[in-house]
């Protein structure tokens, strides 16, 4: 009998794929509204692909940035732009042509490279944690550099998007 | 076959579990019904009037003395609340993107009661911890829950597809958002002293060291005001705004839909006051009733002492209500992103200096 936690992998990666799908390609519906709306899904279950890996906060993390405030600014934008245009708008065959050659060039690649790497020994040691203290210690030991980096880069980005926003510096 | 079914720790967890989600839920929709009675009464009382005091099913009348005072206090009045809600018309305008206009009562109710399954509401009833998911990364949990509840409000206001609904929702989604970063930062302060995000050792914390709000004042301040701002409660009820806006975001709605957004709202203020009560006010621990309760009497004490607690904070929430005037909308961003963050900010820096200085 399969464990429960792997037949939620499933369900959940099943669920990701699919909301994905419907997000860039759903045939129902031109809405961008409703590709919104399926992106936050997507990144619900994701969300719970982090869980079944242990990643409590990553998860909790997943949900509070990209699905609570991300895809907010995100549906707040959306909802000011003229949406009968883009409803209107019909899928290009050129464009859906291209884009499935690359999947499947890009599918192609991911099968072989699967198939041909031999199966590696058993991760040793290592117990799945996720927990928010073993993270913080990482990230404030190990890794103090890339972090304190990747922080400046956020300031600088968020700098500029205040300096594009304002035309006139007064 | 029943008792090894029961004597099985996964079959125990959910059944548990199934006890503990049902009984939670029945308790938050009776306070819902409730606090609008007090919320009515409450006004009543501040505007100088009686309030609703007629409402009552014939039968109550004929019970002597007391049917004539529950009447009086209007206990009969949320049951005719309900009925009339169930019984309205339930209208769909013919311009509504139809949909989203019947998910979004939904998805503003789901969030406000998904946050109540981390609150530990009280500390130990046989053998059993009084909280439905004793998550190591509580509060964050909840933040993430919460910052869902905007989609309700802002969904409703764009399938009604008409002009203030609308701008309702448009207010709706930069307010909360805005707000939501005051609140974290604030509870920032308060994880820098317990060392923990699991609620039930927040707790534990306050129970041995007394009451965090003695240590993060600010934190509180700013975490109230905020919550104000989440739940869509005056004086920033800026999404709703009758005076402007007609009805704000469910001006469309009728009967069981408009019930849910009341039942969402009311149902986020009790989640926000149950946090409040867990990271500010000592959960359900008593300075001198603290340790988790061994005996039947002493964890149905603990329950009573925060549910106490959290009806307090309720009043304070609907007392505030009726005695200040609603912002405007700059005043209320100006206040959130101009005074809130820069003093949580503040708060965390000065709060992370004092714990170093104090290890030192």
């Amino acid at each position: 009998m399969p464990q429960l936690s792997d037949l939620l992998f499933y369900v959940f990666a099943g669920l990701t794929l699919l909301f994905g799908f419907l997000c860039v390609a759903n045939p129902l519906s031109r809405n961008p509204v409703t590709s919104a709306m399926f992106l936050v899904l997507t990144i619900l279950s994701m969300a719970g692909l982090f869980v079944l890996l242990n990643a409590f906060f990553l998860a909790a993390v997943q949900i509070l940035v990209y699905a609570g405030a991300v895809m907010v600014l995100f549906l707040f934008v959306i909802m000011l732009l003229d949406m009968k245009e883009e409803e209107r708008r019909r899928l290009n065959k050129a464009v859906v042509g291209l884009g499935s050659l690359a999947v499947l060039v890009l599918a192609g690649i991911l099968v072989r490279a699967i198939v041909s790497g031999s199966k590696g020994a058993a991760v040793e040691g290592a117990p799945l944690e996720g927990s928010t203290r073993a993270l913080g210690r990482i990230l404030f030991e190990s890794y103090l550099l890339p972090f304190e980096i990747l922080s400046i880069l956020l300031l600088v980005a968020m700098v500029g998007a205040i300096l594009l926003s304002k035309r006139d510096l007064k | 076959m029943l008792e090894d079914f029961l004597s099985n720790p996964t079959a125990q967890f959910v059944l548990f579990s199934t006890v503990k989600i049902i009984v939670v839920f029945a308790v938050v929709m009776t306070f819902v019904a409730y606090a609008v009675l007090v919320e009515r009464k409450v006004s009543a009382a501040i505007q100088d009037r009686v309030g609703p005091n007629r409402t009552a099913p014939p039968l109550a009348l004929k019970i002597p003395f007391f049917g004539k005072l529950l009447q009086s206090w209007g206990m009969f009045q949320p049951m005719a609340d309900g009925l009339k809600f169930m019984l309205k018309e339930d209208f769909t305008p013919s311009y509504v993107r139809t949909i989203y206009f019947w998910l979004a009562p939904a998805i503003s109710v789901i969030p406000a009661f998904l946050t109540l399954a981390v609150i530990p509401f009280g500390s130990q009833l046989g053998g059993q911890k009084m909280v439905i998911a004793d998550l190591d990364v509580g509060i964050l949990y909840t933040f993430g829950i919460v910052s869902l509840g905007v989609y309700g409000i802002v969904l409703a206001g764009w399938a009604s597809n008409s002009k203030y609904p609308f701008l309702g929702g448009i207010r709706a989604s930069a307010q909360m958002i805005s707000y939501e970063i005051a609140m974290g930062m604030s509870v920032v302060a308060v994880f820098l002293v317990v060392g923990d995000l699991n609620l039930s050792r927040v707790i534990e914390w306050q129970a041995k060291n007394g009451w965090l709000i003695i240590y993060q004042p600010l934190a509180f301040v700013i975490f109230l005001v905020a919550v104000f701002a989440e739940t869509n409660r005056l004086p920033f009820d800026l999404p709703e705004s009758e005076t402007e806006l007609v009805g704000g975001f469910h001006t469309e709605y009728s009967s069981m839909k408009f019930a849910l957004f009341f039942l969402g709202e009311y149902a986020a203020m009790i989640g926000a006051s149950a946090m409040m009560v867990v990271l500010f006010f000592g959960g359900w621990s008593l300075p001198f009733f603290g340790t988790p309760a061994s005996t039947l009497l002493g964890g149905l004490l603990h329950i009573g002492v925060f549910l106490g607690k959290m009806i307090v904070l309720m009043v304070v929430f609907i007392w505030v209500r009726w005695m200040l005037p609603r912002f405007r909308y700059d005043q209320l961003m100006d206040l959130g992103w101009r005074r809130f963050i820069p003093l949580a900010l503040g708060n965390i820096v000065v709060t992370a200096l004092v714990l170093a200085l104090v290890e030192r």
